[in-house]
């Protein structure tokens, strides 16, 4: 780690002005990633700007569905009547995520910017198209057990290790962005990550400078009516091998809507349209979903280690469409 | 003395061993009143980091600290350009064994580079966070070559060495002739078992923190499992005689084996202080863990077995292939307990080793144990169902009524009673015997169970008792409490064998000031410390004795020594209690404050507290060994496999032991469950992964290490039985550290095997490992 400077602000515009204009500054929210990696020397921010004072707050039923404030944590999103109510995947996502410990100090706007686990990312002594660009991806003939095998690349195949971006994906979720200037857009989730491509180290169409200040998500049958199961290697407190967000609305044994995604298997929360379209329409069935799973994970390209994500994704997907068709 | 624990919550009562009496230090440690290595605030402590390497072959061309020195507060940057020189160091066979060394190689003597996270640098700095920006900015130019990751690699060099585990066992072992054996036997069944890398883990790191209170005289607070090892150790290294080396260790946060040696960070950092004239703190980062302390080696075993149609065993061969580093010639001895564990006629093993750069390996729990037992207790399970005979039954038909290994009979053994225990409180009975085919709901749901077996070590250890006449006592070994309970078993044999209530006695242990006692590790230090402490009793108790047969004013005056015993604090005739007095009234007459006695605990020494040792019988003697002394447990699991998902949920959990004298009920059942859960963790998901092109870890942190989290461990039952070992120790104990994680891999993947009729044999049982799996 190296040393640093520490700049509390209270508005956007102090904390994108600052971070903007000081080379190498970035925006700290609960720190459970920023100081992670500091610490692993594989980010070596000059000056850390607190945003934990500016008003990204409030959980809320708004005309446009449901709104969450970037600053709001974890627990308290995960734990919240409404979320529990309307949104009861975002709740589970949340509350199957990292710690009690790090969901209270954990952020929403932080919790989409987390970066992968991929262990050679995150030891500097290896090389890393995504930490250095250009210097290689030792990961795609090495230690890619939990590694993704939907939207790779040759340059590379890092997770996103999220749970709460798996749900917002599934969910039709729009991101409101803040610049420097002031100037405010709204970028849907599922645009707001990217795949690696060859360009890794570019992970989200998040600008420099440009905060995320809320999170809306439509209310709708398919999220109230929704679930999220996650497979690990130990009980709690681990990333998901797999895990399936899914939303079904079902009238009659037939579905009328549905939403698909998935997590630890992209390389970023993995929607899919391709999964739905089967659902949309057919009846609520065994065989229906078995044909979504299929589908979902057509494009897979599996490594060595991480080839039983194929068959775990579907499984994951099946279950959790039988479990909440079922409910 | 700020350096002791205060003591809380011992029971006033006396007769309290065996007793579940809470932790003496229960208090402190919840308070955080407890201090560890790292937490002695010394005036003028400056702190060390670590600078490790990035490559794990080749030499480092050239180090620039230039612009780390530059840096506010940088006091030294040693490399091995100008680490101070030692007496002797482990880079040659001689000096290894003088400093007794877990590994033939330090670093930072030299420019080679061996493994990857080889310390190359420590920058001291008058704060942690000076020398930790000061560390990342020291450059290091490497000449890299390319590494092999572990015997698997085609270019690693494969051998049969003549001797294992730094010469403690062999190479090869042979009992009659197993080949033969097997060439006749009806049932003939080979299968390949793989162990992943397993790192200990314990919750404190290592941590060192150096203090040179004259240029001949260093004190040295360690996180160590034995303050003498280190003590031993590190005067070697200095060349200073043993008493001018001091070492503390108060409170450890775990240890498991890896604290058993003195690793290199430990004399680096004794080094450090000395450069800089200051004491020096320095505490491992959890990445640097995986790569300071040693850890469990990758490897497998593949092991033949050849058996009657009745299901008796007529030959078993052992052969292990694992890694090893450059230098040493280190592998857990797996066989031993497959050696002994059944009634088998023959046996043969053979241990293959594979140099790859990496450090070496070193015990981690139950060594040798722990592995070996998942090979032997998962083939005998297959053997079971083969033959359908239930798997306890197949292991009572084999059941080894002496040691197969050395033809000695068993200073005691319980097993039996274990497995009946255990069935009747697992509810055995209600096991269909037919695999993959109980289930609940989505869920298959299996039972499984295990031998455990653990050696009682050759160990021996010193005490001292002080016994004052207003009553209290202070009792000393040179002891370390791992967090097990130490602190608290050791005041429960004091206060029995001095007749006192616990909360009348302080007992003070991890000082080399104090009489000498065995690292806290094998399982040894219950039996040996415990037996010292009792040893030292009965010496001041005869010292007493001698006093009040002279003493004219004395009750006991002119009676034989041997006609007089001690009850509750009091001398008396054995023939008439009414003849007799307090020990108090004794001293206070004879104008002493206090009397000290000393006492030597050692493996074979006999059994007999409650008596005085003078009186000890030869008959529960057993100085040369004459017996073979074990531990023996059974482990019952039940588990719940989603195959779709590839999911194992441990769900009932059932530990029986035989180990002599449990000495407190309930930190020896903590012990059981915490290496039940050590082993659960091996089982289904401890593996340290290492880049097979770069020989360096991917996951070296808790996050992407998993060891078992509370939701992974259900409601465990545990019980002993009674057993009373004449031969062991003065006190009958044979100590459950390690016992406890034995059989415990093999006890889950049993179950595994009952769930869902797939046999894993590759640890840890993930669930990619569990895919493809439909019930039978
Ligand atoms: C051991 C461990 C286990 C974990 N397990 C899980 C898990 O199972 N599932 C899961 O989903 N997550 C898991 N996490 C990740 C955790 O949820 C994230 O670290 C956390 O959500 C990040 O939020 P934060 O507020 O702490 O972010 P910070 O660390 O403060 O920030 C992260 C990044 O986002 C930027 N940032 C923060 N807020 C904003 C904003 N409003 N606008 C623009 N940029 C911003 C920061 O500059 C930084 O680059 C785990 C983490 C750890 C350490
Ligand atoms: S997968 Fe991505 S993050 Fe991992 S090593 Fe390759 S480039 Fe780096």
């Amino acid at each position: 780690m190296n040393n640093f400077s520490y700049l509390s602000t209270t508005t956007a515009k102090d904390a994108t002005a600052a971070v903007t204009g000081t080379k190498g500054a970035a925006f700290i929210a609960g720190g459970t990633t920023v100081l992670d990696l500091m610490k692993l020397n594989v980010e070596n921010h000059s000056e850390l700007v607190d945003i934990n004072m500016v008003p990204f707050k409030g959980i809320e039923q708004t005309a446009d569905g449901l709104r969450i404030g970037a600053l709001e944590r974890m627990s308290d999103v995960g734990e919240h009547p409404l979320v529990l109510q309307n949104y009861p995947m975002i709740s589970q996502a949340l509350l199957q995520a990292a710690s009690p410990q790090l969901r209270n100090m954990a952020s929403i706007g932080g919790n989409l910017l987390q970066r992968t686990r991929c262990g050679y990312f995150r030891d500097v002594a290896f090389p890393c198209n995504k930490r250095q660009p250009g210097s290689g991806c030792p990961a795609q003939e090495g230690e890619n057990r939990g590694l993704a095998i939907l939207g790779g690349s040759k340059s590379c195949i890092a997770t996103h290790p999220g749970d709460l971006g798996v749900a917002l994906a599934a969910l039709d979720a729009v991101l409101l962005l803040e610049n420097a200037k002031g100037k405010q857009r709204r970028v849907p989730l599922v645009d707001f990550h990217v795949v690696p491509g060859t360009t890794p180290q570019r992970e989200t169409v998040l600008e420099p400078g440009e905060l995320i200040v809320s999170v809306t998500v439509p209310a709708a049958a398919h999220a109230r009516k929704s679930m999220y199961l996650k497979v690990r290697d130990r009980a709690s407190y681990a990333f998901a091998l797999a895990s399936a967000a899914v939303g079904l609305d079902v009238q009659g044994g037939q579905i009328r809507s549905a939403r698909v995604a998935l997590g630890g298997v992209g390389t970023k929360p993995w929607r899919s349209v391709a999964a739905e379209k089967i659902l949309t329409g057919a009846p609520a069935t065994e065989a229906t979903f078995r044909a979504a799973a299929a589908a979902a994970v057509r494009d897979a390209q599996p490594r060595e280690q991480n080839r039983f994500k194929v068959e775990l994704a579907q499984n994951t997907l099946v279950r959790a469409l039988l479990e909440l068709s079922a409910a | 003395m700020e350096n002791e624990p205060a003591f809380f919550e011992t029971s006033p009562k006396p007769g309290v061993v065996g007793k579940p009496l809470n932790r003496v230090d229960g208090r402190d440690k919840v308070m955080g009143k407890a201090k560890y290595s790292a937490e002695y605030p010394l005036p003028g402590l400056v702190y060390g980091v670590l600078k490790t390497s990035a490559i794990a072959k080749g030499r480092v061309q050239s180090i620039d600290t230039s612009l780390a020195l530059k840096e506010p507060g940088v006091l030294q940057i040693l490399t091995h350009l100008n680490l101070p020189k030692l007496a002797k160091t482990p880079n040659d066979p001689e000096g290894k064994k003088a400093i007794g060394a877990p590994m033939g190689f330090l670093p930072m003597t030299s420019d080679i580079i061996h493994y990857a996270g080889q310390p190359v640098a420590l920058i001291v700095a008058d704060t942690f966070e000076r020398a930790t920006q000061a560390a990342a900015l020291v450059r290091v130019n490497y000449a890299a070559e390319a590494p092999i990751a572990a015997y698997t690699d085609k270019r690693a060099q494969l051998f049969n060495p003549e001797k294992i585990q730094d010469g403690k066992a062999d190479g090869y072992t042979r009992r009659g002739d197993a080949r033969a054996a097997l060439a006749s036997a009806p049932i003939k069944m080979t299968a390949v078992y793989t162990h992943a890398i397993n790192h200990h883990n314990p919750m404190e790191p290592g941590a060192t923190t150096a203090i040179w209170e004259a240029p001949d005289r260093v004190t040295v607070y360690e996180s160590t499992q034995g303050v003498t090892r280190t003590q031993k150790s590190l005067s070697a290294y200095l060349g200073l005689p043993q008493d001018q080396v001091r070492v503390i260790t108060k409170f450890i946060g775990g240890g498991f084996g890896c604290k058993g040696s003195c690793w290199p960070h430990t004399v680096l950092t004794v080094q450090a202080a000395k450069a800089v004239g200051r004491p020096v703190k320095l505490v491992l980062t959890r990445p640097q863990q995986f790569t300071s302390m040693g850890h469990r080696e990758d490897q497998t075993q593949t092991l033949t077995l050849g058996a009657s149609k009745e299901g008796k065993l007529l030959a078993l061969i052992h052969e292990k292939t694992s890694t090893t580093s450059p230098w040493d010639n280190y592998a857990e001895s797996n066989s031993k307990i497959i050696n002994l564990l059944y009634d088998c006629p023959t046996f043969e093993s053979h241990y293959e080793l594979g140099r790859a750069n990496v450090m070496t390996s070193t015990f981690t729990r139950a060594p040798g144990e722990a592995p070996g037992s998942f090979a032997i207790e998962s083939s005998m399970d297959d053997l079971a169902y083969q033959l359908g005979i239930d798997p306890i039954e197949i292991r009572l038909r084999n059941y080894a009524e002496k040691d197969p290994s050395t033809g000695q009979p068993w200073s005691s053994k319980s097993l039996r009673q274990c497995y009946a225990r255990g069935a009747e409180l697992f509810g055995w009975s209600k096991r269909n015997p037919k695999a993959g085919v109980t289930k609940n709901g989505r869920l298959l749901v299996g039972y499984g169970m295990a031998t455990a077996s653990y050696p009682v070590h050759n160990s021996q250890g010193t005490a001292r008792v002080r016994l004052y006449a207003d009553g209290h006592a202070v009792v000393q070994a040179g002891a370390t409490d791992l967090g097990t309970g130490t602190y608290t078993v050791m005041t429960q044999v004091a206060a029995d064998s001095l007749g006192l209530a616990p909360d009348k006695i302080r007992f003070e242990l991890g000082d080399t000031k104090l009489p000498t006692a065995p690292n806290s590790g094998g399982s040894v230090a219950a039996g040996t410390v415990s037996s010292s402490v009792y040893m030292a009793a009965q010496d001041v108790w005869e010292r007493l004795t001698k006093m009040a047969i002279k003493d004219p004013k004395s009750p006991l005056f002119q009676a034989k020594a041997e006609d007089v015993a001690m009850e509750n604090g009091r001398l008396q005739l054995k023939k008439d209690a009414s003849k007799g007095e307090d020990f108090k009234a004794l001293m206070k007459r004879a104008g002493i404050d206090d009397i000290e006695g000393s006492g030597q605990g050692k493996y074979g020494s006999g059994y007999e507290a409650g008596q005085s040792a003078a009186s000890a019988s030869d008959a529960h003697k057993d100085e040369a060994g004459k017996h073979s002394m074990h531990s023996f447990g059974a482990h019952f699991c039940e588990v719940q496999v989603d195959p779709d998902l590839g999911t194992v949920r441990v769900t009932r959990w059932v530990s029986v032991h035989g180990a002599g004298r449990i000495l407190n009920a309930k930190t020896a059942r903590s012990q059981i469950i915490g290496g039940s859960i050590f082993g659960i963790g091996a089982a289904l998901m401890e593996a340290t992964a290492r880049d097979p092109h770069y020989a360096r870890y991917t996951n070296a942190d808790l996050g992407d290490y998993h060891i078992p989290v509370n939701a992974d461990i259900p409601e465990m039952t545990v019980e002993f039985i009674d057993e009373h070992d004449p031969y062991i120790n003065a006190m009958g104990v044979k100590g459950i550290g390690e016992i406890s994680m034995v059989g415990v891999s093999a006890a889950v993947a049993n179950a595994v095997f009952h769930a869902t009729g797939k046999r894993v044999r590759d640890l840890p049982i993930t669930p990619d490992k569990i895919l493809g799996t439909k019930s039978v």
